[in-house]
């Protein structure tokens, strides 16, 4: 931040978070899981309860007031989503159930449609299981080859292997995390673009955690792909986008076929709507997108300069109250990194640490974190981990901090 | 604080996961089989060896976990000391039962050294962590004479 952080007042953000006031197990809530899926906010919930009640018929089809309104909201998103991301164009927005649907769209249509058997897709030794499973379908399927650039001690993607790996100019996509959901490291997105299109091939960033705590521009990442879900950003599960250069998805075969991604159908042949509507098959996710049009507007109105100078804030106090208690060991020292925190207690198995926080109203994620081959390489087979969000306050960072130090004491 | 949670990390659970009586492989074994649980990564693989009248005869295991899992598992060794394999199936239905809704209607004498774990059905994201040794060792015993079992999950 080059600004000085504009004023951001905790305490009327989660005012607008109902969930927030609620008690559990007889304790305030402490919630620190985040990452895994965001609370709601009113906005979010009243925009969603809204349509259903005033203004809901099926899009895209209806000749009547109702389907035409519900047509409008639904599509105000997509605006709002190429606003978010600095689109050029609104129609590379692709609404999609989330970030893993995304990837496997781009798996088989970019990957079966465009690339050829023998070129190779590259991700990063830290992705979740979705940036993996679908490169080894593709490779098993299609001949392609799955190259992994490793990650340092640090938890840095280390630049010079991933350069070296993709030299011989045989990979065609490079799809990699914008941001960590283990080690909280963001990756140099613009670098990773410049040196993917150097070798000739396009970029997939995985957007899912990236977009949450920072502002992503994907014309200044100079991306060829981005993904993200609507749950991790305070909005609706159900509803994702994925984004991609319209001259891609021009090209790009459609993905599963069905209403509404049609030009026209005879028995002998169909063809196919125009994008972003040839990859959206079926009736959508309608409710969920309008709640996504209010999240976005939720989050735009915070600010992205305040939620990022404030989870900076909070995470930087993680780190410090975290790395003071005895037997504590933080997994991820990256320098450019988000709210996310992982860690181990010498002395109890993170599960246990997990039940132990839960009843005291904590909530955090224990376990491999949909990264195990990222955890393997760590050789650790669980983490715990706190993920904050822009409702998290410093206090609660504090109650966490000081009740792992009891549960240390409680299993000496 | 966590005075509320002794009743699964009573002092025999915390001594047992801590430093597990059982936790070792067999050198001569008939039969093994892993138990994984996907969701959380918790592994245990159990060795069996059978007597001539096909009783239990040793058990031995390795577990990667927490301490549910490991306390859960070095008591199932003993639970299941001496049984037919039948008999052990038939404990680990009445242990599952119990794991999950802390009743034990025709509870066994058998169960007893199973009761520290009683309470785990308060913690319902933890009862697999509890039965991951049993699904294991039922694993085991399903396998052909002679053949060493591959992966089961919970």
């Amino acid at each position: 931040m080059n600004a000085i952080p504009p004023l951001f007042d905790v305490a009327r953000v989660r005012a607008q978070f109902p969930i927030l006031s609620q008690t559990v197990r007889g304790k305030q809530l402490v919630f620190l899981d985040s990452a895994a899926s965001a609370q709601k906010p009113r906005a979010v919930i009243d925009a969603m309860v809204g349509a259903m009640e005033t203004q809901y018929a099926n899009i895209h089809r209806g000749l009547h007031w109702m389907s035409e309104r519900t047509t409008d909201a639904y599509e105000a998103t997509r605006d709002a989503a190429a606003r978010l991301l600095n689109a050029r164009d609104r129609h590379e927005i692709v609404f999609v159930r989330n970030s893993t649907e995304a990837i496997n769209l781009v798996a088989h249509s970019y990957g079966r449609g465009i690339m050829k058997p023998g070129q190779a897709v590259l991700i990063s030794g830290m992705e979740h299981h979705s940036n993996i499973v679908p490169w080894q379908m593709l490779r098993d399927a299609h001949g392609t080859e799955l190259r992994v650039a490793p990650v340092n001690e640090a938890g840095e993607l280390d630049m010079a292997a991933f350069e070296a790996l993709l030299a011989d100019g045989r990979v065609g996509l490079v799809a990699i995390t914008h941001m960590s959901n283990v080690l909280g490291s963001y990756t140099p997105a613009e670098r990773i673009a410049k040196l993917a299109h150097a070798h000739g091939a396009k970029v997939l960033f995985d957007g899912s955690q990236a977009i949450v705590h920072r502002r992503v521009d994907v014309q200044a990442i100079d991306a060829d792909f981005y993904c993200f879900t609507g749950h991790k950003l305070y909005g609706p599960t159900g509803i994702g986008v994925l984004w991609a250069r319209r001259e891609l998805l021009d090209a790009m075969p459609p993905w599963m076929g069905g209403g509404d991604m049609i030009s026209s159908v005879t028995y002998e042949r169909s063809t196919w709507a125009e994008v972003p509507h040839k990859f959206e098959a079926g009736t959508p996710a309608i409710l969920e997108g309008i709640g996504l049009h209010a999240a976005i507007q939720f989050m735009e109105g915070i600010g992205y300069d305040a939620i990022a100078a404030h989870e900076a804030a909070l995470t930087e106090h993680a780190l410090a109250r975290l790395s003071a208690i005895e037997g504590v060991r933080v997994i991820g020292r990256a320098q450019d990194r988000g709210g996310v925190v992982s860690f181990t207690l010498d002395r109890a198995h993170a599960h246990d640490v997990a039940t132990l926080l839960d009843r005291q109203g904590i909530a955090v994620r224990a376990g491999h974190h949909c990264a195990e081959p990222l955890m393997r390489s760590l050789g650790l087979d669980s983490t715990a981990r706190a993920s904050f969000g822009i409702y998290t306050t410093p206090d609660e960072i504090d109650v966490l901090a000081d009740t792992l130090g009891r549960i240390r004491e409680f299993f000496a | 604080m966590f005075e509320d949670v002794r009743d699964l990390y009573n002092a025999t659970i915390i001594e047992r996961g801590r430093r597990p009586q059982h936790m070792h492989r067999l050198e001569a074994f008939d039969a093994t089989a892993q138990g994984d649980n996907p969701m959380c990564g918790d592994r245990v693989r159990v060795w069996v060896k059978f007597a001539t009248d096909g009783a239990i005869a040793e058990t031995g295991f390795d577990a990667r976990g927490c301490e549910i899992s490991k306390a859960s598992a070095d008591l199932m060794v003993e639970a299941v000391q001496g049984r037919q394999p039948a008999d052990a199936r038939a404990l680990f239905a009445a242990f599952r039962t119990l794991a999950q809704t802390g009743q034990c209607p025709a509870c066994a004498e058998a169960l007893a050294p199973l009761l520290p774990l009683a309470s785990v059905h308060e913690y319902p994201s933890r009862v697999k962590c509890a039965t991951l040794a049993w699904q294991a060792l039922v694993a085991a015993l399903d396998q052909p004479a002679g053949t060493t079992g591959e992966t089961s999950r919970e």
